[in-house]
């Protein structure tokens, strides 16, 4: 919490960092570049979409920043330390919701209190109280609050993708990664969705990086949007969403906004010829 | 659940005619009782010698289970740790295969050179006839999770240990389970195989030995127990996993053998 007798630092380090970080996957005759070198900066608290056909290295982005991959060459920076320092809390989920089978929705959320500390501390003892209180209000947050003690498999696909975002959200994150996580979603549900990440969102303020081929996702969700191009994956676009949040789900049919998904559609068809 | 009453009844019937046809063909065609007793004789045999018989029943499960639960054991933790480790499923896995085929009566033999006739080489015998398909279906569970969730729960910090507590292990759960009713049959087959051929104790031995006195009635009595002791291992470990790993056994068998 930011408050007037203690302001936060003038300058506070930006949440990530990719100084021409590139990746490239085997070696000699048989390397594949990921990801040619590439810069990004992101603020605190800030909302970007990445945008891209696939194969362009957007997911690579991602597990560089969650340091499940180093960098071949170059630097990635989290709030101003390496990835490895751990310096920021991650939260992840991607389109396949992974719920494990043999343990309730409940349950499922709170496994990460029970791997993150200082939750992990005194999982022991919170687990039934504390711990269930604030899994059962997100779920709230949700509207999965009668789902809590449901098996994975008792839940539409929807759903699962709620408790999924919950899952990435109840150790309280610095950074959000999302991997395409409503690709899989019918439009309707998609939608809805949007709304449930919006509201989570502009609830927590976590830093949230969002990988999507949707453009109107990205329009609806971000603030910023970044277009790459076809793979070795080069980032050729950098822009603001110039729209108030909290955005209503009609806001996708205004002239403005179709005007802005149009053009990012049309840079895209430019450079994959 | 209807259908399913009747197909009690039905194989119930099958059973029960199976007796009686054995026991009638026996009378029409006047099979000597030296060569196929008829069921009836095989039950009195049955009531009549059951006190004689029930310390080698109680020895022969005792060479199953002990063996069985040493298998067990062995398997598991070959199998957490050739499953978890890649470089050690590529290693070892030539070896596992190689002494998988073994035929494993082959080994009854040695295991008599080294420890004498007795209890020593059925309790081995089950041990090792029952480890390698344990070891299997741990290790194929162990490497099926996904890694999507294995992304998740690095990036969560989860170590190594963590992942395979939370994940691997419940995951591997179904798979150890189906293979439990698998490695119990086949470790009650090696005790009762090593009875017969070197120990004076067991169902095994008291079938060997009525055999050669041309005991014939006893002989299938040893049988029809050998059958029902069978039966039973096999149903208590169906009806274990049934209500252990109930949230994957949604109507498919998916043991590795
Ligand atoms: N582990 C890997 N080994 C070799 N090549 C990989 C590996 N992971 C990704 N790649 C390649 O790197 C490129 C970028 O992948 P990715 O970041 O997953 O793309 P996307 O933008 O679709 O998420 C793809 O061409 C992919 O084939
Ligand atoms: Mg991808």
């Amino acid at each position: 919490m930011a408050s007037a007798a203690y302001p936060q630092p003038v300058h506070p380090r930006p949440a990530i960092e990719l100084h021409e970080a590139s990746v490239v996957f085997g070696s000699g005759d048989a390397a594949v570049t990921a990801l040619t070198p590439t810069t990004l900066r992101m603020e605190r608290g800030d909302f970007l979409a990445l945008v891209g056909p696939s194969g362009c290295g957007k997911s690579t982005i991602l597990r560089l920043v969650s340091n499940l991959i180093k960098p071949s060459s170059g630097q990635v920076l989290l709030g101003g330390r390496d990835a490895a320092a751990k310096e920021m809390r991650i939260g992840m989920a991607f389109q396949n919701p992974t719920m494990l089978p043999w343990l309730t929705i409940e349950k499922n959320v709170m496994l990460p209190l029970k791997i993150v500390e200082p939750f992990k501390r005194s999982f022991q003892r919170d687990r039934k109280g504390a711990y269930r209180d604030r899994v059962h209000a997100l779920l709230e947050q949700v509207g999965l609050r009668d789902f809590a003690n449901h098996f994975p498999w008792q839940l539409s696909g929807g759903m699962l993708q709620r408790a999924n975002l919950c899952r990435a959200l109840i150790h309280d994150p610095d950074l959000l990664l999302l991997d395409e996580p409503f690709g899989a979603l019918d439009q309707f549900t998609r939608e809805e969705l949007w709304q449930t990440l919006q509201d989570l969102y502009l609830d927590r303020k976590p830093t949230v990086l969002l990988v999507t081929h949707d453009l109107r996702e990205a329009g609806f969700l971000a603030r910023r949007i970044c277009v790459m191009s076809a793979r070795p994956g080069r980032i050729i676009s950098d822009k603001a969403v110039m729209l108030p949040q909290p955005r209503d789900i009609g806001v996708i049919y205004t002239p403005d906004f179709v005007e802005m998904t149009q053009g990012l559609r049309e840079l895209i068809a430019q450079v994959r010829k | 659940m209807k259908d399913n009453v009747k197909i009690r009844i039905m194989s119930l019937s099958l059973i029960v005619g199976f007796f009686l046809m054995w026991e009638v063909l026996c009378i029409m065609l006047q099979v000597s009782d030296l060569i196929l007793p008829r069921p009836s004789e095989i039950a009195v045999t049955l009531w009549t010698r059951f006190p004689v018989l029930w310390p080698h029943i109680l020895q022969t499960l005792y060479a199953t289970l002990t063996g069985f639960a040493l298998g067990v054991i062995i398997g598991v933790s070959i199998g957490v740790l050739i499953g978890t480790s890649r470089v050690a499923y590529g290693v070892a896995y030539p070896l596992l295969v190689g002494f998988s085929s073994i035929p494993k009566v082959a080994v009854v033999p040695i295991l008599v050179l080294w420890f004498g006739s007795g209890t020593t080489p059925a309790i081995l015998t089950a041990m090792i006839i029952c480890v390698f398909p344990i070891v299997v279906n741990i290790a194929t569970g162990l490497a099926t999770t996904e890694p999507d969730l294995e992304d998740v729960l690095k990036t969560l910090g989860a170590s190594t240990r963590e992942v395979l507590w939370n994940v691997g292990l419940p995951r591997t759960m179904p798979y150890f389970f189906a293979s439990l009713k698998v490695a119990i049959t086949l470790s009650f087959v090696g005790a009762v195989l090593s009875e017969t051929v070197a120990s004076n104790r067991g169902i095994g031995n008291v079938m060997m030995t009525a055999s050669s006195n041309f005991q014939v009635s006893l002989v299938f009595a040893g049988l029809f127990i050998l059958a029902l002791m069978g039966v039973a291992l096999y149903a208590f470990f169906s009806f274990l996993e049934a209500r252990v790993t109930g949230w994957a056994t949604r109507g498919k068998d998916i043991a590795v053998t």
